[in-house]
């Protein structure tokens, strides 16, 4: 029998039960809907961090304290506190890192801000050089909208003031001006020299929600520590990048006298380096959403099946007739393996259109919440990959009552009442 | 020479170790171009041995040998062509495809048949316009009256144009009219075409269309005789 006429035979088969043939593919359909959307959206997530990552400049090294994660089950840092003054002092000598243009230490961590009768539970982000100036805005490409930065010599002098975040500003001070107000950060008082302008997130970190104060303040006044989250180093272009990672390196392990790598108490992390773990986090995340996603596929499968089944069973006669004019088995199987696949990959079909259609809406969505950051990719390889599961589950599912089927003797098929 | 013959079948059922006998030992033989009825009451071995010689079943024991050969050395699947291609069925319940229409119904056996697919069309509506069906060619099956299908059916088994037809009691759920619209399309592809037809019927006068009536009686073969005043092909004009 021709290929042509098998494929024509199946259809009107399914024809004939058009409600049930629908709501037998909707196991198929949620199924394939949630892996596309799953792996869309993945897409989506792992786009806008790689975004997010080159905003803080390519060219940017984050000297982190403690030892490097090496995977899931890493959770206990030691060492956090091995980042100290010292270290920094030793980073800026030239002849140590030749190739750095910019080094910054950073401090953050929790604070509760308090002006008048207002409060506001913020994060304190201690930053800025005791040499340069403009260091935070120039590395995280920021602006002040009223007053400015403060500068080396707030540093140096560890003086109490404070840039505020533009949700910050609002939620202390409403519509009234900051500048020159004094706000308690802690039981420490800051004077406000700027605002920020409301800008979002800007690499991983969220400037709104955040006040800005000298790293030498914050870490003597707030933290009351001495030791750094962070030192951020910038290359002078992307090429110098490895080279200072390495001269990083060497000069805190001599600083540090560590000669076994593996015991190092700090990590250097390149942008190149984030994205690439970040990447793995999404990754393994979309992986194990689409495991869970596809146990709907598998009881889709077990749908089809149990119709197939029931279908069989019900259209013994037809077989019966089919095997009496001539069709053998192989024609019956492939009659019947033909409509399970059939119905699959419609349900697989229209799981694709609803998935993708789903995950831009929701692309519309997120876009407008992140500012435009948020872009909608056509998941291609899960389009693909959603036909191919689909026909697999009616092959798989489908071989067991198609095999009935041809099995049927044609005598009982036609007594059967 | 003998175009059918049976020597010694019988068929036994074995339904959860109780052994049940459909037919003793039968042996008879058919000619090309025969015309045969087989009577007999429910459960004398009628249907069973249609099966068997309609390569629907085989038989426990004995020899059964289609048009020279022995069927026993044929597998499943040359079965399957043999009946496509020089067995047509007819059933007492019609058997046809729902929600199909009238030329598929009767297009059906072509799909698995080697007729090349240019000649489906024309072989399809000659065996329709042979039962005297060609106006209603399109219309679904459910549409149609009892003696219709069953003509229909009749048109189905005619299409690859077979050399035998195994009739079930064709005429068992029609009217008295259609019964003989019936009986008057089968003799007539008998004389005037040729075909070897086998009837089952429990009906005496539906029998005597035949030129021979062979009787069973639980399981076993009674008589075979001649039809000594067969129906005239005239008398059912009337």
């Amino acid at each position: 029998m021709l290929f042509r006429h098998q494929l024509k035979t199946a259809f009107t088969g399914l024809k004939t039960n058009k409600s049930r043939s629908v709501l037998t593919i909707l196991g198929i359909v949620i199924g394939i809907t949630a892996i596309i959307l799953i792996m869309s959206l993945g897409q989506g997530a792992q786009k806008l961090i790689l975004s997010q990552v080159e905003g803080l400049g390519s060219n940017t090294i984050a000297i982190i304290p403690g030892r490097e994660p090496k995977g899931p089950s890493d959770f206990a840092n030691i060492f956090l506190d091995s980042l100290k003054e010292r270290d920094l002092e030793i980073l800026k000598s030239k002849s140590n890192l030749p190739y750095a243009r910019d080094i910054m230490p950073v401090v953050f961590g929790p604070a509760r801000l308090s002006y008048g009768s207002e409060t506001y539970q913020s994060t304190v982000f201690g930053g800025g050089s005791a040499e340069q100036e403009n260091l935070i805005a120039r590395m995280f490409d920021l602006e002040t909208e009223t007053g400015e930065f403060f500068g080396a010599s707030d540093v140096q002098s560890k003086s109490s003031v404070a840039i505020i975040g533009s949700k910050v500003k609002k939620e202390l001070f409403g519509n009234f001006s900051a500048l020159g107000e004094k706000v308690k950060i802690g039981n420490h008082s800051f004077r406000v020299v700027g605002t920020l302008p409301s800008k979002g997130q800007v690499s991983f970190f969220n400037f709104d929600e955040m006040v800005i104060v000298p790293y030498t303040t914050a870490g003597q006044y707030i933290l009351g520590r001495k030791h750094f989250d962070r030192i951020i180093v910038t290359a002078e272009d992307e090429t110098k990048i490895d080279q200072t990672v390495r001269d990083i390196t060497s000069a805190l392990r001599q600083s540090h006298n560590i000669t076994d790598p593996s015991k190092d108490d700090f990590f250097v992390e390149t942008q190149a380096d984030l994205a690439e773990r970040l990447g793995t986090i999404t990754s393994v995340l979309t992986a194990f959403l689409t495991a869970v996603a596809s146990i709907s596929l598998f009881v889709g499968g077990i749908g089809i099946m149990n119709i197939m089944l029931v279908s069989v069973t019900e259209r013994t006669r037809e077989i019966g007739l089919r095997k009496a004019v001539g069709a053998t088995m192989k024609d019956i199987l492939t009659q019947f393996l033909l409509e399970s696949i059939i119905l699959t990959l419609v349900g697989g079909v229209i799981g694709i259109i609803a998935g993708t259609t789903l995950s831009f809406v929701l692309s519309l969505i997120l876009s407008a919440q992140l500012g435009n950051a948020w872009e909608f990719t056509f998941p291609v390889q899960a389009a693909v990959l959603g036909l191919v599961v689909s026909a697999s589950v009616g092959l798989v599912f489908g071989i067991y009552p198609a095999r009935i089927a041809s099995k049927k003797s044609p005598i009982e098929a036609l007594r059967y009442e | 020479m003998s175009f059918l013959t049976v020597q010694n079948i019988s068929k036994r059922y074995e339904n959860e170790g109780v052994v049940t006998s459909a037919l003793g030992s039968i042996s008879f033989s058919v000619r090309k171009g025969e015309f045969i009825a087989v009577m007999g009451p429910s459960g004398s071995g009628k249907s069973t041995l249609l099966h068997i010689l309609g390569l629907l079943d085989d038989a426990s024991s004995g020899r059964y040998e289609f048009d020279g050969i022995e069927v026993a050395s044929y597998t499943e699947n040359e079965k399957a062509e043999i009946r496509n291609k020089k067995i047509g069925f007819v059933f007492q319940s019609f058997n046809l495809l729902p929600k199909t229409s009238v030329y598929e119904n009767v297009r059906l056996p072509l799909l698995y048949s080697s007729i090349p697919q240019t000649e489906w069309g024309k072989k399809t509506k000659d065996a329709i316009s042979a039962v005297d069906l060609s106006d209603r060619i399109f219309h679904e099956s459910s549409q149609l009256s009892g003696g219709e299908k069953q003509r229909v059916a009749i048109a189905r088994a005619l299409v690859t144009g077979p050399e035998v037809i195994f009739a079930d009691e064709p005429t068992g759920n029609l009217d008295s009219v259609s019964g003989k619209t019936i009986m008057k399309i089968l003799r007539d592809l008998n004389e005037k075409k040729g075909h070897t037809i086998l009837l089952i019927t429990h009906e005496t006068y539906t029998a005597e269309h035949a030129e021979r009536i062979i009787r069973l009686k639980d399981g076993n073969l009674k008589s075979d005789i001649k039809v000594t005043r067969r129906f005239r092909a005239e008398e059912f004009i009337k």
